[in-house]
């Protein structure tokens, strides 16, 4: 298997407040990986440091062997968990602005996805609903040639039905080579797609694991062991 | 295609079971192509790698073949569909009879019920 990330021994305090301690994994290429926590457990803080919008106290991060940068950035694909568009764009501004930021920014595939999540080009983003903001910010993150995609919480505050467009544009738009780490706080509904989890609590690491052999072993759903493990908070 | 998941499970076994279902009831004849890993995957909204390993316990049990560059077929070996016909009757009759122990029947009582459904089924034309 090959290692497209690996994070050693990373911690990061923000003030007093220990944000992530001693935290380590490796995920391996053509994986979708669950990165699952409870609101302020540090998954953020992970991805931000994974995209080199954040500093580690101490540890090291790199992306296939090269250490959080520049030449590591043009391999990941961040999707944020607010929004990177502009208040004046159209969803057509925000595609170019993707276009002449990253070079390996996919117009044609952009637009197939567009007309999958039913966007259009002219419409303004302050205009769009919730759910179609996700789509699009999906889109934007997606559209990217990337071997290691992160996504923060792309179905965070989404009604159900735009919940299961946003897996299904997943699927249909995942390219299996890379690997996607996407965080959650709502487990149940996005279970199935994962290879693996990774739960991190109160900014360590308690379980990384392979999902299927966790349903085996304990014969109960991720939902209902995520349930269990975050009892106690 | 629908399959309602249960999570407690892994999913590659619910895939794997549905299709020898279809296979057995005939709704997926011998030779008849199955669908890709992406078609499945993007349908059942279930990861690719999850479909990819079903597909390779079903090629290791010898349900389906994959011929290079043509995709996956059900086998046409008549034998080897018999089989999987008779460990899921297998399974059913397992979970049955202890179903039935546990509700505190003698074997004879367990032979006698099920005599008794299937000629009750029959006299009604069933």
């Amino acid at each position: 298997m090959d290692s497209i990330l690996q994070v050693q021994q990373v911690s990061k305090k923000y003030g007093f407040k220990q944000a992530l301690n001693q935290v380590s994994f490796e995920l391996g290429a053509g994986k979708i990986v669950g990165l699952l926590g409870s609101n302020g457990s540090g998954k953020s803080t992970i991805m931000k440091l994974i995209a080199g919008l954040l500093r580690p106290g101490s540890g090291s991060i790199s992306v296939l062997g090269l250490p959080v940068g520049e030449a590591s950035k043009a391999l990941v694909s961040f999707m944020p968990d607010r929004p990177l568009t502009e208040k004046w764009m159209k969803v057509g501004d925000a595609l170019k602005f993707m276009e002449d930021f990253y070079a390996d920014f996919d117009r044609i595939k952009a637009r197939r996805m567009l007309e999958f999540m039913k966007l259009s080009e002219k419409e303004r983003v302050t205009s769009l609903s919730k759910g179609m903001s996700e789509r699009l910010q999906l889109t934007l993150a997606l559209s990217r040639k990337a071997r290691l995609y992160m996504l923060d919480e792309p179905i965070g505050g989404v009604d159900p039905v735009a919940r299961t467009k946003i897996l299904n544009a997943l699927m249909e738009f995942y390219e299996e080579d890379s690997t996607i780490l996407l965080s959650t706080h709502l487990v149940s509904d996005i279970e199935r797609i994962f290879d693996e989890v990774i739960f991190i609590k109160e900014g360590e690491i308690v379980l990384h694991s392979d999902a299927e052999k966790l349903r085996l072993q304990r014969g109960i759903s991720i939902d209902e062991l995520f349930k269990e493990v975050y009892a106690e908070c | 295609m629908t399959i309602e998941f249960d999570n407690n499970q892994p999913i590659y076994l619910q895939i794997m079971n549905y299709l020898k279902g279809e296979i057995i009831t005939g709704k997926l004849k011998p030779g008849d192509k199955i669908p890709s890993v992406r078609e499945l995957a993007t349908e059942l909204q279930i990861n690719p790698n999850t479909v990819q390993r079903t597909f390779q316990e079903l090629e290791r049990e010898e349900i389906v073949e994959t011929r290079r560059g043509m995709g996956r077929y059900v086998t046409g070996r008549e034998e080897t569909i018999m089989k999987i016909k008779r460990e899921m009757a297998q399974d059913i009759l397992d979970r049955f009879v202890r179903g039935m122990q546990e509700l505190g029947f003698q074997s004879e009582e367990i032979v006698k019920a099920v005599a008794d459904n299937i000629a009750a089924k029959e006299s009604r034309g069933v």
